[in-house]
């Protein structure tokens, strides 16, 4: 025994309710990143707005991106921004002002930006509607190393720059002074009396 | 609704748009790192759905977004080095008290 057809009593394709879930978590994960006020559970929400995504790619027929998803954003960048977290974290706890003052202004500006594309996009005649086309994994490596593979090798050298350029920026140099921010002295100095 | 292009960039304008605002409104540098991410996702999110609506560009949309995904990598990485640099220097990650050359 199968699903039925539609999805009962809303009359949906299963697609349709399997997109929206997928859009609701990764938009709701993605708003909690922002407007949370703990920096460490925006990373962990961060990683379930990855996740989200993830799943979509799965639904635009594209698996390959799926997983390079899962393994480069939740397995890599989503542990290094947790690692910078616990190591900026101060403790004294979240700071008071987690926004800064003239706030509203990026909100008018974000939002400003969100309305101009989607009246573009709702505007546009888009010539191909209506079915998705899966990218077969034998394609995208015939793509990628035939059509672009100068931009690949180019693409392992730009990597291991930054590899060495961000253990270099991180290295501890130790004659350093304690601090060059007056405020933070200020600080130290009362936290000390 | 699952198979039009347009729901699919909408929602990825929804992601970017949140992302932006993060970008703009946040005071910690490592939350702006993280909006930065959120808006990496969204374009890939739009390459990869007008590769999937139109046949001929399937496997070249999948290239490009992988391209984003490896560039998008290097950006996290040199860009929490920064971060943590700075922190060193100033002991603070939030981005207005990066104020030593005004003062």
């Amino acid at each position: 025994m199968g699903l039925p057809e539609t999805v009962p009593y809303l009359d949906w394709r299963w697609d349709d309710l399997v997109f929206l879930a997928l859009a609701g978590v990764m938009l709701g994960s993605a708003l909690l990143v922002v407007l949370g006020r703990d920096i460490i559970r925006s990373a962990l929400w961060l990683i379930l707005s990855f996740a989200g995504l993830a799943g979509i790619y799965g639904l635009l027929g594209s698996p390959f991106m799926a997983i390079s998803q899962v393994l480069v954003y939740i397995g890599a960048i989503a542990v290094l921004i947790l690692f910078a977290v616990m190591i900026t974290a101060s403790k004294r706890g979240p700071a008071r002002l987690v926004f800064q003052r003239q706030w509203w202004a990026g909100a008018i500006a974000a939002i400003l930006l969100v309305g101009l594309m989607i009246t573009t996009i709702l505007l546009t005649e888009w010539p191909h509607n209506g079915q998705v086309y899966a990218a077969d994994a034998r394609e995208i490596a015939l793509t990628l190393f035939e059509d672009y593979l100068f931009a690949f090798e180019v693409l392992g050298v730009l990597l291991l720059a930054a590899v060495i350029g961000g253990l270099y920026l991180a290295k501890r140099d130790d004659d350093m002074p304690q601090t060059n921010n007056p405020r933070q002295a200020m600080r130290d100095e009362e936290e000390r009396a | 609704m699952s198979q039009s292009l347009e729901a699919y960039l909408v929602l990825s304008v929804l992601l970017f748009g949140i992302g932006t605002f993060g970008f703009l409104a946040k005071r910690n540098a490592i939350a702006m790192l993280m909006s930065i991410e959120l808006m990496l996702n969204a374009v890939n999110l739009a390459i990869i759905a007008f590769g999937a609506f139109t046949p001929e560009l399937a496997a070249q949309a999948s290239t490009i977004a992988l391209f984003v995904i490896a560039v998008a990598a290097g950006e996290a990485t040199v860009g929490l080095a920064i971060v943590i640099a700075i922190y060193r220097n100033h002991r603070t990650p939030l981005v207005d008290e990066y104020a030593s050359m005004k003062e």
